[in-house]
């Protein structure tokens, strides 16, 4: 089920030559197709195609009380499911420690971002606030999960209402929403994923190149300001790899923010 | 009250299902996939197998294991599901796995497994029958033998009146005698592989219960048929 020892020779090879097999460039995303309003059970949602990769992201809120920590702020939850429907190597079962990562990944971004104003979403202090839940399910696994997640994350936060609450009972009510949106800052967060194969790097993998990677660098970031990151998988870089991968971070940033800002209006 | 005299909150004639969608070939690493909706509720299969049964225990030498996992994305519904399964996901898993298997040609394949998975996007009542149906489409997509395709459609009886493929408002009825849910799951030559009930209902009704969800299986029947041929015609 992995990526054949051949195939990822070959991928390394065609490298070499500065070229990928579906004829990309280094620094190139595949077709990025962005669709919202994916449930209307959802506060928000939205399906992003990267190429084959799929995913689907919603945001449900409720009502709770604030962490003894943040008694003045909503709180935030982000959870990722691998769905076995979408790759063959997913299994069911507990929570892989893939998906896992992912959510963390994509949960620091959007909080360390302070994308979400968090302090609009206490109802009163120390006793109720609003939770956001961000859920991602991965549909079609075919490489680069995780920017697929962050970009889902985004737009399904920027489409989303706020429910009714009643103030009466104290309650959500539930299938009826304000026209009020989740309050977000104006600078929006990306995860953008670098992976480095022999002395490449390249961003948006297909499976197969992200089978062969031999590591990652995930960074959240806006316009060059960086709010998140991790790397990722076994191999160590330098420090002047890893310059480069913040400045095609940056380069790269711009380029994918321009091409789905109309899904983030 | 008189039959033409009920009024379903949606406007729909006792016996009209919602409208039915239904596309083959929606999930590219799956060996077969569909998706399949009763309006606003949504429900996608992917079929991976058959395959080698791991662990070996599990292993039938006589034929195939058939495995359905049915799950609502904690999303689909107004009040956020906590992702991951449950009992009653489990309990649907099952059913559906029984509701599938007759039709399932699983001796040709001993010692093997072939794995449903079903995903609900979007909830709105009747989910285990769109994901059965969706199932359906996704095993003959994957070109796994069968020998019948299988349609699902819920009936409800609310008060006293029978209807056809229950909306949540309907489902959640409380005048009168209340709600009766009945999803159940028929071959095309009109065989029952799988039905449940909920509620209050006579033998007598009960028997016109399943003449209306005959009738409605064949139109889902015909639409399933339809989707399969386009999915060929698309190639």
């Amino acid at each position: 089920m992995e990526t054949p020892y051949i195939t990822g020779e070959r991928i390394k090879e065609y490298l070499e030559h500065g070229k990928r097999f579906d004829g990309r460039k280094f620094d190139e995303f595949r077709n990025i197709e962005i669709e919202t309003g994916i449930s209307n059970k959802a506060e928000g949602s939205a399906r992003v195609k990267l190429g084959n990769t799929e995913v689907i992201v919603g945001v449900k809120m409720d009502l709770a009380e604030p962490y003894s920590d943040s008694p003045d702020k909503g709180n935030l939850m982000v959870t990722a499911e691998l769905l076995p429907l979408s790759s063959k190597r997913f299994e069911p079962g507990p929570p892989s420690i893939e998906s896992i990562e992912l959510a963390r990944i994509i949960d620091r971004m959007v909080r360390e971002s302070k994308f979400i104003d968090l302090e609009k979403l206490c109802i009163k202090e120390g006793e109720k606030v609003w939770n956001i839940f961000i859920d991602i399910y991965s549909m079609n696994a075919d490489g680069n999960l995780l920017d697929a997640a962050g970009i889902g994350a985004v737009v399904a936060l920027k489409n989303a209402k706020i429910p009714k609450y009643d103030e009466e009972t104290g309650k959500v009510v539930y299938g009826e929403w304000t026209k009020e949106k989740i309050p977000t800052k104006k600078e929006i967060p990306l995860s953008i994923t670098i992976h480095k194969i022999g002395s490449h790097f390249l961003i948006d993998p297909s499976q197969e190149e992200e089978d062969i990677s031999e590591t990652r660098v995930t960074i959240g970031s806006h316009e060059g300001t960086i709010y998140s990151m991790q790397k990722g998988d076994h191999f160590s870089l330098s420090v002047e790899d890893f310059e480069k991968i913040l400045d095609l971070c940056e380069k790269v940033w711009k380029k994918l923010f321009s091409e789905i800002s109309k899904d983030l209006k | 009250m008189k039959e033409k005299d009920f009024k379903r909150p949606d406007g729909r004639k006792i016996d009209e299902t919602r409208k039915i969608t239904a596309k083959v070939g929606i999930i590219g690493n799956a060996d077969g996939s569909a998706m399949f909706s009763f309006g606003d509720t949504i429900a996608i299969a992917a079929v991976y197998g058959p395959k080698k049964m791991h662990p070996a225990h599990l292993q039938n030498v006589a034929k195939g294991t058939l495995r359905y996992n049915y799950n609502m994305i904690s999303f689909s519904v107004s009040e956020r599901i906590r992702p991951g399964p449950s009992r009653r996901s489990m309990e649907i898993s099952k059913i559906s796995e029984w509701a599938l298997e007759p039709v399932v040609m699983t001796d040709r394949f001993p010692g093997t497994v072939i794995d449903v998975y079903v995903s609900i996007i979007q909830a709105n009542a009747s989910t285990r029958c769109a994901g059965i149906n969706a199932a359906a489409l996704a095993l003959a997509h994957a070109g796994i033998p069968m020998r019948d395709i299988v349609s699902s459609v819920s009936i409800g009886k609310l008060d006293k009146q029978l209807v056809v493929d229950v909306a949540k408002d309907e489902e959640d009825w409380e005048e009168g005698e209340g709600a009766t849910d009945i999803p159940i799951t028929m071959t095309s030559d009109g065989r029952i592989t799988h039905i449940q009930l909920d509620g209050k209902i006579e033998t007598k009704q009960l028997k016109e219960a399943i003449k209306m969800a005959r009738k409605a299986c064949k139109e889902i029947y015909e639409i399933q048929k339809k989707a399969l041929k386009e999915s060929l015609e698309e190639k």
